[in-house]
C-alpha cells in the first residue's frame, strides 16, 4: 500500500529546511523501495514545529516535528502505525493544542491539502461558496457579506459587504476586483500562508466578489518580497483558468457571469499596501497615494470602481457564502465579527497562526497561547498590528485583540501581527526606527512624513545621546500631531503609534543616554 | 542567461506586454530579468514605446526599492531588518554577515559574487532571524549563518 507523507511547502518551512526533508524522505523511501505518494501541503502555522511532517495511517495523519533530515530513516524504518512511539511524534495534528485551541474558517484547508490540487480543494469545501452565490444571485451575496459583520483585514476595518454595495451601485460599464497581497508588515505573514497553502480560496473569494458587484476582472497585487507565493500564486491561476474555474470559458459562464484574475507583482515599496497607492502601482506609476475622495469604490483603477480589499478579506468569503453569514457573525466580540489570523512572531517561544475568534486578551495570546518569549527572558513589549501599531507593556496585557479594544488603548489591530520583545528591548531605538523606516518608505507626497520623519529621527537621535532631552520629547509629541492630522495615509498618520506608544509606556528607556552607533 | 542591453530584445519584451492595461512594472521586472537591472538606455527606449515621457520611466524606475541601475552580484541576499527580526538579534547577526564579506549595506563584493540588501519583512516572522538567498529563504539565522552563507556562496 502507497504510503501517503505530507511536508510543507510553505517558503517559512521551506526556511528551516523542509526541502531537505522532503528530499531525505524519498531518498530513503527509494533505498527501501517503499510505496510512498510525498504530497507538498502549505504549513498549519506552528512554525517552531516546522519542518513539521504527516504521516497518513489508520487513524487518520500524525505529525512529527521538528523532523531533520537525519531523522528521516529512523522514521521510515518504523513504518506509520510503530512511529508513533517515535519521540518527534506530536500526534493527530489537530490534538496539538496550540491548533486545538483555534477556530479554523479562513485556514481551514491551509497545511492539510495539496495547495495545487483543485479536486482537494473541492473535496475540502472548496466552491460551495461561489456555488451559494450563483444561486443567490448578486444583490443577495452582498447582504450575505453585509450580514456576516466581515471587516477589511487589511487594518482599516472598513465593512466590506458596504464597500462592495458601493462599487455595485455605481454605474460603469466596466469594474475591477483588486485583492491586496503587498503584505508589507514586518509581524505578519497570514497572505503568504494562504497564497502558498491555500490559493484556491483567494480565487474562489474574489471570483465571488466579481460575481456580487458585477466586476469581469481581478489583480492579485502580490510584493516581490514573496518569490515562492507568487509561483504558487500564478500556478493556481493557470490550473483554474484550463479547468474552467476562471477565463472567458468560466463555469459560471452558465449563469452569464464569467472572471479572470491577473497576477501582479509589487517592485519593494512598502507604501504600495496603501490601497490608492497600490491603484497607481497597478496603472504603472510612482506608487504616491492619492488624496480620497474619490473613493476607490467609485473611481478606483484605472478610474473604474473597484473593490480593493486584503487578501485574508476576500479569503473569509467562501466560507461566510457557503455555511451562511450567522455561522460566521455568531463568532467574534463587540462589533469585530468572526475570527482573525493572529499571527505571533519575533521572540516568541510558540511563534505561528492561531486563527480564533476576536476577543481574546493580549496576555492569553503572548503567554498561554505564546508560551512567553523563546530564549525564556520576561516579555517587555509587544507590537501590534505591524511597524504602524502600538508597543504594548505588560500592563495592558488585559486589552482584548479586536479593532475597538485595541484602538480605546491607543493601538490599531492592523493586520493581526504580534511581535514579541524580551526585558532586553531598547524602546527608544524602537521608536526611531519607526521614524527612519517611515523616512525610507515615504512616497513623498505629503510634506509631514517625507520631511517629518527624517527630522524625527534627527531629533530621536539627539534624546538617545542624551541632549537636551525633556525639550527634544516635547518636539517628538509635536511632530507626532502634524504626522498624525497632516498625512494622507496611514504610513505617516500612523507612525506615531509605535513612536508615542513607546515614549508613554516605556519613559525610563528614553532618559538615559548612550553611545550612537555610526551605522545608525 | 542575462544579456547586454540590445534593443530588439528590449522590442520583443514589450511586445509581449502589448494591450496589458498598466504594464510598465511588468514591463520593468521582465526588462531587469533578462538584463540583470533597467539600463540606462532603456529609460527613454520603453517611453517612446508606451508614449510616456522619459521623466514618467524614469520617475517609475526611481521610485522602486527592486529597480536597480546596474546590475548585482551574481548571488543577491536581502537580509530582514524589520521589528519580528530586530527582536531575535537580527541587527547583531546581520553585521556579523556583513563582516564575513567585508561589506556594507547594499554592498558587493569586489569579484561581483554578492550583493547583501536591506529588506523589510519575507514574511518569515516567526523563524527570524530571516533572510532570502536570490528566492531561497533562510529562518532561524544564528551564529553560525555567516560560515554557512559563505560556503553557499563561496568566499
Amino acid at each position: 500500500m502507497t504510503l501517503r507523507i505530507f511536508v510543507p511547502r510553505d517558503a517559512a518551512a521551506r526556511a528551516v529546511g523542509a526541502d531537505r526533508v522532503a528530499e531525505a524522505i524519498a531518498t530513503e523511501a527509494r533505498r527501501l523501495d517503499l510505496a510512498i505518494e510525498l504530497v507538498r501541503t502549505g504549513s498549519r502555522g506552528l512554525f517552531w514545529l516546522e519542518p513539521m511532517v504527516e504521516l497518513e495511517t489508520q487513524e487518520g495523519r500524525v505529525a512529527f516535528g521538528p523532523v531533520a533530515p537525519a531523522d528521516v530513516p529512523g522514521l521510515l524504518a518504523l513504518g506509520p502505525q510503530a512511529a508513533k512511539a517515535h519521540p518527534l511524534c506530536l500526534g493527530r495534528p489537530d490534538d496539538i493544542p496550540f491548533l486545538k485551541r483555534q477556530t479554523r474558517v479562513t485556514f481551514a484547508r491551509c497545511g492539510v491539502i495539496d495547495p495545487l490540487s483543485l479536486a482537494d480543494y473541492r473535496a475540502h469545501g472548496g466552491y460551495r461558496g461561489l456555488a451559494r452565490a450563483l444561486s443567490l444571485g448578486p444583490d443577495a451575496t452582498i447582504e450575505e457579506v453585509v450580514r456576516s459583520g466581515l471587516r477589511g483585514r487589511g487594518g482599516a476595518g472598513f465593512p466590506t459587504g458596504i464597500k462592495w454595495r458601493t462599487v455595485a451601485d455605481t454605474d460603469a460599464e466596466r469594474r475591477y476586483i483588486v485583492c491586496n497581497a503587498d503584505e508589507g508588515d514586518s509581524g505578519t505573514y497570514a497572505d503568504r500562508m494562504l497564497m502558498e497553502g491555500d490559493p484556491f480560496g483567494v480565487i474562489e473569494g474574489m471570483t465571488i466578489a466579481g460575481f456580487a458587484v458585477g466586476a469581469a476582472k481581478g489583480f492579485v497585487y502580490i510584493r516581490s518580497e514573496y518569490p515562492d507565493a507568487i509561483r504558487v500564486m500564478r500556478e493556481a491561476v493557470d490550473i483554474a483558468r484550463a479547468s474552467g474555474c476562471l477565463g472567458a470559458a468560466a463555469d459560471a459562464a452558465a449563469s452569464g457571469f464569467a472572471f479572470d484574475i491577473e497576477i501582479r507583482v509589487g517592485a519593494g515599496a512598502y507604501v504600495c499596501g496603501e490601497e490608492t497607492s497600490l491603484l497607481e502601482s497597478l496603472e504603472g506609476r510612482r506608487g504616491q497615494v492619492r488624496a480620497k475622495p474619490p473613493l476607490p469604490a467609485h473611481k478606483g483603477l484605472f478610474g473604474r470602481p473597484t473593490v480593493i480589499n486584503n487578501l485574508l478579506t476576500l479569503a473569509c468569503v467562501p466560507a461566510i457564502l457557503a455555511d451562511g453569514a450567522e455561522r460566521y457573525a455568531a463568532l467574534g466580540s463587540g462589533r469585530s465579527r468572526g475570527t482573525m489570523a493572529i499571527q505571533l512572531a519575533g521572540n516568541v517561544r510558540h511563534g505561528g497562526l492561531f486563527e480564533a475568534p476576536f476577543g481574546l486578551t493580549l496576555g492569553e495570546i503572548v503567554d498561554e497561547i505564546g508560551g512567553g518569549t523563546a530564549n525564556g527572558r520576561p516579555v517587555r513589549a509587544v507590537q501590534v498590528g505591524g511597524p504602524l501599531g502600538a508597543y504594548f507593556p505588560r500592563a495592558l496585557f488585559d486589552t482584548p485583540f479586536d479593532y475597538e479594544a485595541l484602538a480605546a488603548r491607543d493601538g490599531l489591530l492592523g493586520h493581526g501581527g504580534i511581535v514579541v520583545f524580551d526585558d532586553r528591548v531598547d524602546m527608544a531605538r524602537q521608536a526611531r526606527f519607526a521614524l527612519d523606516f517611515c523616512a525610507l518608505e515615504s512616497c513623498g507626497k505629503c510634506t509631514p512624513c517625507r520631511i517629518g520623519s527624517v527630522r524625527g529621527t534627527e531629533t530621536m537621535d539627539r534624546i538617545l545621546r542624551g541632549e537636551r532631552v525633556a525639550a527634544n520629547l516635547a518636539l517628538i509629541e509635536d511632530l507626532c500631531q502634524t504626522l498624525k492630522f497632516g498625512s494622507l495615509c496611514a504610513l505617516g498618520s500612523f507612525t506615531p503609534y509605535p513612536v508615542m506608544s513607546a515614549l508613554r509606556h516605556f519613559p525610563e528607556d528614553f532618559s538615559h543616554p548612550r553611545l550612537v552607533a555610526a551605522a545608525d | 542567461m542575462p544579456v547586454a542591453w540590445n534593443e530588439p530584445q528590449a522590442a520583443e519584451i514589450i511586445r509581449r506586454h502589448a494591450g496589458q492595461e498598466g504594464a510598465l512594472l511588468p514591463i520593468l521586472h521582465d526588462l531587469q530579468a533578462a538584463f540583470r537591472c533597467i539600463p540606462p538606455p532603456a529609460v527613454p527606449f520603453v517611453a517612446h514605446a508606451l508614449n510616456l515621457t522619459r521623466a514618467e520611466v524614469h520617475g517609475v524606475v526611481t521610485f522602486y526599492h527592486d529597480f536597480r541601475n546596474a546590475p548585482a552580484g551574481r548571488r543577491v541576499l536581502k537580509l530582514c531588518r524589520a521589528e519580528a527580526c530586530q527582536a531575535m538579534d537580527g541587527e547583531r547577526i546581520a553585521r556579523r554577515i556583513l563582516d564575513r564579506f567585508g561589506l556594507e549595506w547594499g554592498g558587493t563584493t569586489p569579484d561581483g559574487r554578492l550583493t547583501v540588501e536591506a529588506v523589510y519583512c519575507l514574511g518569515l516572522c516567526a523563524c527570524a532571524p530571516a533572510a532570502l538567498l536570490d528566492e531561497l529563504p533562510i529562518g532561524r539565522l544564528s551564529e553560525a549563518s555567516p560560515d554557512e552563507l559563505a560556503d553557499e556562496v563561496g568566499g
